[in-house]
C-alpha cells in the first residue's frame, strides 16, 4: 500500500530535526536492516556519482529488430570471464617447470583435486568456445555492417581482441607440457619465424633463445596469464565502452522510417 | 577580422607583459610548467619501461654457448647408415632439452660436400627443415621422414619430397681420443654449402639467407 505523505505543517508545530547523537530516533533495527542496501549505494554514489554510469551503460535504446544475434558479444565476454576466473584458480595449481613439474601438477589437478577435472575442462574448453563466439561475433558484425561509420574504430579493436585470443590460445597450449603441446609449440613458434626479416628474431623472444631453453614454458606462462590477460581486459573495456557510446546498429533488413516532412518534399 | 592577427607580436614574454620561465624568455610560464611536468613523467615512464624492455628482448641478443658432446667411439659409426644418437641442446629441462642427432662416418663416395677435419663424421638432426618436427631415419627406405607435414629427405639430408624449405641441419664433428664429439649445429642450403645456423622453415637459396639473417642466438 503506498504511503500518502502527511499534510504540511507550520514550522512551528514540526518536531525538530533528530541532531547527530540524539538517542530519540524512531527508526527500530529493522528498519535500519532494510535500508542498509540502499544507504551503502548512496554512501558510494555520493562519492563517486557512479550510478549515472551504470545507468548510461545498462539502460540504452536498441534499435527496433534487435535479436538474439546481438547477444554473441556479451556471450564472447563471458566466456572470457570464464577463462579468466578458472585459469586464475588452475594457477594455484600449476607450476612452469619443464623438467616434469608442469605435467606433474596438471596431472594432480585432473586426477586428484576436488573438482580439478572439471574446472580444468572448463578452461579448456572454454577456450574453444571463446575462440568460435568471437568468429561468430566478428561474423555477425561483418554480415550487419556494424563495422562501418562511426564503428570503424570499434571493429580494429575487435581485430586486435580476435589476435590476443589466438595468442591466448598458442600461449595456453603449451602449459600442460605433454608431447602434443611441445612439439605444437615448436611448430608454431616456427611458423612465427617465417616472417621474413624480424620472425626469427620474434621467434627468439617467444622461445627466450636460440633453442626450446629452460625459461620458455615460465615465458609462455607470464604471456599468458599477465600479458595477455591485462591487454584483453583493457580494451574490452575500451571495446564496451564505444558500444555504449555509439549504440548498435539495426539489422540490415529494418528499413529507416522516413520523416513526413521529408517524404513530402521527395514527392 | 580584428587587426589582433595582422599585428605582429613580440616572442618575448616581458613584451607581452605576461610572466614568462625566466626574464627575457620566450617560453611562457604556464608552456614551461607543461613541458616541464610531461617531461618528469616521460623520464619516471622511461626509467622503469626501458630496463623491464631490455630484460624482455635482451635473449634475442645472448650468444648461445659452444659446446662438445661426445656420443661414441669412432668405430661404432659405418660410413653407409646411420646411428641415432641423443645429444643435450639445452640442459636443466630434462627429456624437453635433449634431441636425437644422426650420426655416419663420412663416405667419400657419397659426400660431395667440403670435407676438412669438423667433417669426418657427418652428424645430422632430426629437426625437420619444414617446422621443426622430429624427423626419423628409415633404414629400408634410405630416408628421412617427417611424421607431420610428410617432408622427406635422401641420405645426405637432401629434401626429396614434401614441404621442407632446405636440407636438414647439420653439426660440426670431431674426433678426440677416438670418441665422436659433436658441436654447434650449422645450416645449409641446397648444394650443402654451409651458413651459421637458422631456424626451421627459412630457406637459404636465392635471397633466402637475407630475408631469414644469421642471429647471435644461434650463431656459434
Amino acid at each position: 500500500m503506498p504511503k500518502l505523505p502527511p499534510p504540511p505543517l507550520p514550522s512551528a508545530l514540526k518536531a525538530p530535526p533528530p541532531r547527530p547523537g540524539d538517542p530519540g530516533s524512531k527508526l527500530g533495527p529493522a528498519d535500519h536492516a532494510k535500508e542498509a542496501g540502499a544507504s551503502v549505494v548512496d554512501w558510494v554514489d555520493e562519492r563517486t556519482s557512479i550510478s549515472g554510469a551504470a545507468r548510461w551503460m545498462m539502460f540504452r535504446k536498441v534499435p527496433r529488430g534487435t535479436n538474439w544475434f546481438y547477444t554473441l558479444g556479451s556471450a564472447t565476454m563471458f566466456a572470457f570471464l570464464n577463462q579468466a576466473v578458472t585459469g586464475v584458480f588452475l594457477a594455484m595449481f600449476y607450476r612452469p617447470d619443464p623438467s616434469g613439474g608442469a605435467y606433474e601438477s596438471i596431472r594432480h589437478v585432473t586426477n586428484e583435486v576436488f573438482l580439478g577435472q572439471f574446472v580444468r575442462g572448463m578452461h579448456k574448453w572454454g577456450s574453444s568456445v571463446m575462440v568460435i563466439l568471437v568468429f561468430l561475433h566478428m561474423a555477425r558484425t561483418f554480415f550487419f555492417g556494424a563495422y562501418k561509420y562511426p564503428r570503424e574504430l570499434n571493429w580494429v579493436i575487435g581485430v586486435v581482441l580476435l589476435i590476443l585470443t589466438m595468442l591466448m590460445s598458442f600461449s595456453g597450449y603449451l602449459l600442460p607440457f605433454d608431447q602434443r603441446a611441445y612439439w605444437a609449440t615448436i611448430v608454431g613458434v616456427n611458423i612465427n619465424g617465417t616472417g621474413p626479416l624480424i620472425g626469427p628474431y620474434l621467434s627468439d623472444f617467444l622461445r627466450g633463445g636460440g633453442e626450446f631453453g629452460a625459461t620458455t614454458l615460465s615465458r609462455f606462462y607470464a604471456i599468458h596469464m599477465l600479458l595477455v590477460p591485462g591487454l584483453l581486459a583493457a580494451l574490452i573495456g575500451a571495446h564496451l565502452y564505444l558500444v555504449a557510446k555509439l549504440g548498435t546498429t539495426a539489422p540490415p533488413w529494418i528499413k529507416a522510417e522516413k520523416n513526413p516532412e521529408l517524404r513530402e518534399s521527395d514527392a | 577580422m580584428s587587426d589582433k592577427h595582422s599585428q605582429h607580436k613580440s616572442r618575448y614574454t616581458t613584451d607581452r607583459q605576461i610572466p614568462g620561465a625566466f626574464e627575457g624568455e620566450t617560453v611562457t610560464r604556464r608552456r614551461f610548467m607543461t613541458i616541464g611536468s610531461q617531461a618528469a613523467g616521460g623520464v619516471a615512464a622511461a626509467s622503469f619501461l626501458l630496463p623491464a624492455l631490455g630484460f624482455a628482448i635482451g635473449p634475442i641478443f645472448k650468444e648461445a654457448p659452444h659446446t662438445w658432446e661426445t656420443v661414441g667411439p669412432t668405430d661404432m659409426f659405418p660410413d653407409n647408415n646411420y646411428v641415432p644418437t641423443v645429444i643435450t641442446l639445452t640442459p636443466g629441462i630434462g627429456e624437453a632439452g635433449k634431441a636425437t642427432v644422426y650420426v655416419r662416418k663420412r663416405n667419400p663416395l657419397i659426400d660431395t660436400d667440403k670435407a676438412d677435419k669438423d667433417t669426418q663424421f657427418i652428424a645430422i638432426t632430426s629437426r625437420c627443415a619444414h617446422l621443426g618436427c622430429p624427423v626419423r631415419w628409415v633404414d629400408a627406405a634410405e630416408r628421412f621422414i617427417c611424421p607431420c607435414h610428410g617432408g622427406v629427405y635422401d641420405l645426405l639430408g637432401r629434401r626429396v619430397g614434401g614441404p621442407p624449405v632446405r636440407p636438414l641441419d647439420r653439426f660440426y664433428t670431431r674426433v678426440v681420443n677416438g670418441y665422436v664429439q659433436i658441436g654447434s649445429r650449422y645450416s645449409v642450403n641446397s648444394e650443402l654449402e654451409r651458413f651459421s645456423p637458422r631456424d626451421p622453415a627459412e630457406p637459404l637459396d636465392g635471397i633466402g639467407q637475407y630475408m631469414y639473417p644469421s642471429r647471435p642466438s644461434e650463431r656459434r
